[in-house]
């Protein structure tokens, strides 16, 4: 058993711009809400950050191969004990990309499983019709952010 | 939308089969309660064969219903909530969820007046 949340889809498009979408606050901003901020670099700090520039989500990168795999650590900024971790794997399969987002290592008594687990397939979901057509979809609509809350 | 389903990855139609099958929807209630089992698990408390579970998973993992990961030498499989929340999108998401939220506590208020 496991408390581990896994999270798959197939996007029609490329590895890199995947990578793009999860790194770059212009693409996130589009279809996540908020600005994904970071060089990027192990032992760098990650941040969601808002438009007001509160950081809702934040971490460090442990690992970062682009344009394949990147984990974070993740944690609400006023509860970092509360630390799970994020990780992409991103692989191109003929003219598709497989993503895969696990989020887990849960602490025991943690609250941020049942706070994501409704919001990452909507912001998945919203990531590949981004990527396939270039629009998001309104990716909170009638829900409060759960997972940028 | 045709053009927009033809670029699904996964062909709808499997989604619905695989859902369409009491069985196969115990299976994801199961995954659902206790992620991340291994076949021997998932085939405790059924009574379904073995072979029938790996037959079930085979087709969910085909919709990408469940996925699967190694862990160790054990196969994990995982609920894979991405493609229902695509058929979600499709017909509900685009509506205003306040509109149906509204509705279904209506729903709920009118019926517990019924057990007054």
């Amino acid at each position: 058993m496991s408390n581990d949340l896994t999270y798959t889809t197939y996007i029609k498009t490329t590895a890199e711009k995947v990578w793009a979408a999860i790194t770059n606050p212009e693409f996130t901003r589009q279809y996540w809400g908020h600005d994904n901020v970071s060089d990027w670099k192990v032992g760098s700090i990650w941040q969601h950050v808002t438009d007001e520039g509160q950081a809702r989500i934040v971490g460090k990168v442990l690992e970062s191969t682009p344009p394949n795999r990147l984990v974070l650590s993740w944690a609400a900024p006023d509860n970092l004990a509360d630390e799970s971790r994020v990780t992409f794997e991103i692989e191109t399969i003929e003219d598709m990309v497989r993503l895969n987002v696990i989020h887990g290592n849960f602490k025991a008594d943690s609250e941020m499983a049942s706070r994501v687990n409704n919001g990452w397939p909507r912001v998945l979901s919203s990531l590949k019709t981004f990527l396939e057509t270039g629009k998001a979809l309104n990716t909170w609509a009638g829900h409060e952010s759960t997972c940028s809350k | 939308m045709v053009a927009y389903n033809a670029l699904m990855g996964i062909d709808e139609d499997k989604v619905f089969k695989a859902l369409g099958d009491a069985s196969r929807r115990l299976l994801l209630d199961k995954l659902r309660e206790n992620n991340g089992l291994t076949l021997n698990q998932l085939c405790e408390d059924h009574a379904m064969s073995r072979q029938a579970v790996t037959k079930h998973l085979v087709l969910l993992e085909a919709a990408n219903l469940v996925v699967t990961r190694k862990q160790g030498r054990e196969k994990l499989h995982y609920l894979n909530p991405i493609p229902i929340n695509e058929i979600y999108m499709r017909w509900i998401g685009k509506f205003e969820q306040s509109r149906l939220d509204a509705l279904y506590n209506l729903k709920q208020s009118l019926k517990e007046n019924d057990h007054e």
